[in-house]
């Protein structure tokens, strides 16, 4: 009976024990299928010309497989989303944590949660529709999927995530500080700006890093409105994003094209993992 | 009495003051647009036929229910995967893991998980599922791509909610005599409940808003599958979501993209208040301790 029971404690905990290295075991998995189908490419077509290379014609009869355009358009792209969305996002957020009544700041909440839940498919269909050709009309050019659109659409899709760890992050400065500044004769909206957000700044900074890594890694919504052509970025220029070049071409490629592909995904990965390296470090700096 | 502060002062508040209010109402106002212009242009077009049949050139339908059941199952397919791999991975980062070391190791495992962009999952899945594994493009092998994606979420809500159950009922059943396994089955486990159902919920709301994830694995098949034929490999697939990209991208036909679309809202909003109910509930709890 003992031997029994004592078996089914080993059986468990070896169980458990598999369960939690899973995890690991995952990342240890798909770092090591993209390195190793995305490694011979790089080294087929050489490094500095795959990365800096500014042309990509894969499809071509002397096919050329240089990925800068789609590298530049990812950091285009995300600081141009960062620029327009953390301002706005930040502003929103100081609103629901300092200067709004309970009730409005409990509905403009919701409202956010609710604009996080929203597919990336549903952003797409609305920034094909919408934006793509209000952009078109208002500034007079012959497509309107461009770059300039990709950021809107990209801006509001990092909203939810720069809000709602800026509003907490803005909540948990200790109410001291605000008092204090109070009582030296400040007003709310000068406390508020002056003493709050400068010392929430490094919850902040999490804030914007996590939004730098949603609008990095975004593929649906931006292929269906950045018009998908591998050109240098240009705001007003159809172009190709990092993720969107890795999805565009996937379902017809063959040899060397799509080994390139896999190449791509691995650079994508390495700036993820770069992104996520700095938003631990600014966590621990936090935490510190 | 109230000392006066000087104009320039004023201004500059009254001007923040007016910039955050601007930009509060700009979020709301596109929040309202996206939904309001779905709904509009989408709820008329949702119909019996719709919902009910599938896409036919001889009959002349164009139906989604292949899609609609294509997500129920692939939901199913997952969480039924993805439940006991995360239960157990938090069971033992709080129960059974001595060494700070492996915790900490874990847990960036977990986070670098979390952050992997979809179409990165999408590219990997294939490579490991359709090509490695010759499952072929198929809604199994879209489910197990999303199991690798859903389990930081369910890993991280089960954990919380251990973190909730007190220790002194695992004292107790470990000092009446019950071993480790049976006081975590009888007297952990329950405790945890809500945050495995709350993990569920996220996770649902994750899978069915996924698209770039499961166009290379799961595939584009618009065919009703039978009950028992999904878990079979080499059945391809479409969701909701893969449908409407096709609808809208690849074929131009708007009126079914905003059908599918603003069902994915309706859907949508019940997850988010079914996940803040639970989640409700889960503070609740922590705050009663």
């Amino acid at each position: 009976m003992k031997r029994v029971a004592s078996f089914i404690e080993k059986t468990m905990s070896a169980i458990f024990t598999v369960c939690g290295f899973l995890a690991v075991g995952f990342v240890v998995l798909i770092t090591g299928f993209l390195i190793v189908s995305g490694l011979p490419a790089i080294g087929k077509i050489g490094i500095v010309e795959f990365l800096f290379g500014r042309v990509w014609a894969s499809t071509a009869s002397h096919p050329s497989y240089g990925i800068l355009p789609f590298i530049l358009t990812s950091v285009y792209g995300t600081a141009g989303a960062i620029i327009l969305g953390v301002p706005l996002g930040l502003l929103c957020a100081i609103f629901i944590a300092k200067m709004a009544s309970k009730r409005v700041g409990v509905a403009v909440r919701s409202a956010v949660d609710l604009l996080s839940g929203i597919p990336s498919v549903v952003y797409g269909l609305v920034g094909m529709i919408i934006i793509v050709p209000f952009v078109r009309e208002t500034f007079n050019l012959p497509d309107g999927a461009n770059l300039f659109s990709a950021i809107i659409v990209l801006a509001v899709m990092i909203l939810p995530s720069v809000i709602s760890v800026s509003e907490t992050a803005i909540r948990a400065v200790p109410k001291e500080y605000e008092e204090a500044s109070l009582a030296l004769g400040a007003t709310k909206t000068e406390t508020v700006f002056k003493v709050i957000v400068p010392s929430a700044k490094s919850g902040i900074l999490t804030s914007v890093v996590l939004g730098i890594g949603r609008s990095v890694g975004e593929a649906m919504a931006v292929m269906m409105v950045s018009g998908n052509v591998a050109n240098m970025p240009s705001l007003f220029k159809s172009v190709r994003f990092l993720t969107t070049a890795v999805a565009s071409e996937m379902s017809y490629s063959s040899g060397l094209q799509r080994e390139a592909l896999f190449s791509i995904a691995l650079v994508l990965f390495v700036f993820i993992l770069i992104i996520n390296l700095v938003l631990n470090l600014v966590v621990k700096k936090e935490s510190e | 009495m109230k000392e006066k502060i000087s104009i320039s002062r004023k201004i500059r508040s009254a001007l923040l003051n007016i910039l955050m209010y601007a930009s509060c109402a700009v979020i709301c106002a596109v929040l309202v647009g996206v939904i309001g212009y779905i709904i509009c242009r989408g709820a008329g077009n949702v119909t019996m036929e719709l919902l009910t049949s599938k896409p036919s050139l001889l009959k002349g339908t164009v139906g989604i229910l292949p899609n609609i059941l294509n997500t129920l199952y692939i939901i199913i397919m997952t969480l039924v995967l993805v439940l006991p791999l995360g239960v157990g991975a938090a069971i033992y980062l709080n129960e059974y893991a001595k060494n700070k070391k492996v915790v900490r190791l874990i847990e960036i495992a977990t986070e670098t998980l979390s952050g992997i962009p979809s179409i990165i999952y999408g590219l990997v899945g294939m490579l490991i599922f359709v090509q490695f594994a010759h499952l072929d493009t198929s809604l199994i092998a879209g489910s197990f791509t999303l199991v690798i994606m859903t389990l930081p979420t369910v890993i991280r809500t089960t954990q919380e909610s251990l973190k909730t159950v007190p220790n002194g009922y695992r004292e107790g059943a470990l000092a009446l005599g019950a071993g480790k396994w049976y006081t975590i089955r009888s007297v952990v486990l329950p405790g945890c409940v809500d945050g495995v159902v709350t993990g569920c919920i996220l996770s649902v709301g994750r899978i069915v808003g996924e698209s770039a994830a499961l166009l290379f694995t799961a595939g584009m098949a618009n065919e009703i599958l039978g009950m028992f034929e999904f878990f079979k490999p080499k059945m391809a697939g479409s969701t909701l979501t893969v449908a409407l990209y096709m609808y809208a991208k690849e074929r131009g036909e708007f009126e079914i993209a905003f059908a599918i679309a603003a069902i994915l809202l309706v859907l949508t909003c019940a997850i988010n208040i079914l996940s803040k109910l639970s989640a409700h509930l889960l503070k609740k709890k922590g705050c009663g301790k």
